[in-house]
């Protein structure tokens, strides 16, 4: 029984059962803490979280074309904290509310009409989320 | 710093094609749109595509604009006759005809634009096999149509048969989110127009510039395959071109464009 219940918490958070409350998501959805070497490909990668797409980053400065959609996230790590950042990146909607452009990128609420090869599934894994994460709060200017 | 250098907005130029044609690219919305001001997409493009479309030696959907003349006087189909047999080689027929689609076509009780009305002359009076979707003449034949109606305002009229209730579900599918990233059509063109999304400077996604000429694609781009190709971009199933969906969506697209003029053919990205 024990192991079992050890086996259990360690278990990857699904993303329809993801704990957000008050803004804030406290346990890492993998049990284990991101790489933020990974997670800054992550962000920039266009098929993975395409985060420059939206959000200009001066860590990033060396790719071309940052978009203007989104606030700037230089120094976003001020700003929130792990438990909010990570919030934001599972379901940006539970943060800013229903009506925000940003994707929910470890979510099941999704739009009509999923295209076939996307169903079931989330933009991003609970790894890439965590590994997002971990990248974003290396993003300080204090 | 440098990923700051990108400056959002639409621009202040006017276009002027050839030094002598002013056209509508700004006007106040029609009662009942949302934004106060209906801005053409030439004023979110870059200088040398807005210089390319206003010079129509420059312009390369011009090439199509011949090659749909062309198609207008060629016999096909087993009755014998061409478009211009029936409608004259003039040009004449043709003046306005492009800026008042998509029109209720009685017959078939929904509306039709101006790919369906090529079709049903094609089949109904040519005897001639109707063009696929995106077939190299249709993008060809309908430009030319639409070129017949340069500068002139775009406006539907929504009185005609049933067309208020199209433009009711046209209005409820620009306001759907779809596919895996959630978005509709009024997230990226209501919202956001005027901010670079990556690479790409958003505009209101109006339709009087259609069939417009992609630099991307070096090639025409249809009305419909644009609204696919958008649709996709959320990462979800497009509808079938000319289905339901989508002329809702041309009804409705096209009404949040009226009184901008006709630029067939528009050159974008
Ligand atoms: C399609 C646009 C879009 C994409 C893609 C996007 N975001 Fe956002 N993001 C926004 C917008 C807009 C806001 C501001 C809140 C709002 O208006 O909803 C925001 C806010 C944020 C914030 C809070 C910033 C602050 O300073 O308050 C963070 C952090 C963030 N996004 C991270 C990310 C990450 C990480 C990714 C990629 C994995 C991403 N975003 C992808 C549009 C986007
Ligand atoms: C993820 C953002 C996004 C969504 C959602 C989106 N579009 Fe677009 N659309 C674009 C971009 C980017 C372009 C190219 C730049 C521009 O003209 O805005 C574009 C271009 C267009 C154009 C061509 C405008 C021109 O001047 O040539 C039309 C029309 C259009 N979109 C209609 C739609 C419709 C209708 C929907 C919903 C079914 C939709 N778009 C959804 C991003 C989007
Ligand atoms: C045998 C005669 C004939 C031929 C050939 C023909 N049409 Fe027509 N066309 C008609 C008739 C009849 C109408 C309906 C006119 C009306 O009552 O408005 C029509 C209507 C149209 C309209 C709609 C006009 C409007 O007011 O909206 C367009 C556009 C058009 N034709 C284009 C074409 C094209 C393009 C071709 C060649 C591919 C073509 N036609 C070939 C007879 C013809």
């Amino acid at each position: 029984a024990m192991m079992a219940a050890s086996a259990a918490t360690a278990e990857t958070v699904a993303p329809d059962s993801v704990p957000i409350e008050d803004m804030e998501l406290k346990v890492s959805l993998t049990g284990a803490p991101g790489d933020a070497t990974t997670g800054r490909e992550t962000f920039a990668d266009r098929k993975k979280g395409n985060c420059l797409a939206c959000h200009a980053n001066e860590d990033l400065k060396d790719q071309l074309f940052h978009g203007e959609v989104g606030p700037e996230l230089n120094g976003v790590a001020d700003r929130w904290s792990e438990e909010q950042l990570r919030a934001i990146v599972v379901n940006s909607k539970a943060v800013f509310g229903d009506q925000s452009i940003m994707p929910g990128f470890y979510t099941m609420n999704v739009g009509v009409n999923v295209a076939e090869k996307h169903q079931g599934q989330t933009i991003l894994s609970a790894q890439d989320v965590e590994d997002v994460v971990a990248y974003l709060m290396t993003l300080k200017e204090n | 710093g440098s990923t700051a250098a990108l400056a959002g907005g639409p621009s202040d130029d006017k276009l002027i094609i050839d030094d002598e044609m002013e056209i509508i690219t700004r006007t106040a919305a029609p009662e009942g749109h949302p934004l106060d001001e209906v801005i053409s997409g030439w004023h979110y493009r870059t200088k040398e595509t807005r210089a390319l479309e206003a010079d129509s030696f420059q312009n390369p959907g011009m090439l199509y604009v011949e090659r749909g003349e062309e198609i207008w006087n060629t016999v096909d189909g087993a009755a014998g006759k061409s478009c211009a047999s029936c409608h004259g080689d003039d040009g004449e027929f043709l003046k306005g005809i492009g800026a008042n689609y998509p029109k209720w076509d009685e017959a078939n009780n929904r509306p039709i634009n101006i790919e369906l009305q090529i079709n049903a002359c094609r089949e109904a009076n040519m005897e001639a096999k109707p063009y696929k979707f995106d077939a190299a003449d249709q993008k060809a034949l309908t430009t030319y149509i639409r070129h017949q109606s340069l500068g002139m305002p775009v406006e539907v009229d929504l009185t005609q048969g049933d067309m208020k209730s199209w433009w009711d579900k046209g209005e409820e599918l620009y306001y759907t989110r779809t596919g895996q990233l959630n978005l509709s059509c009024a997230t990226c063109h209501e919202d956001y127009n005027g901010n670079y999304i990556r690479a790409d400077h958003l505009s209101q996604g109006n339709v009087n510039g259609f069939p417009t000429y992609r630099l991307k694609q070096s090639s025409m781009v249809s009305l419909h395959n644009r609204f696919r190709g958008c649709i996709r971009d959320t990462r979800a199933e497009f509808p079938a071109a000319f289905s339901d969906d989508l002329m809702a969506l041309e009804v409705y697209v096209t009404w949040r464009g009226s009184g901008l003029s006709v630029e067939t053919p528009a050159v974008r990205q």
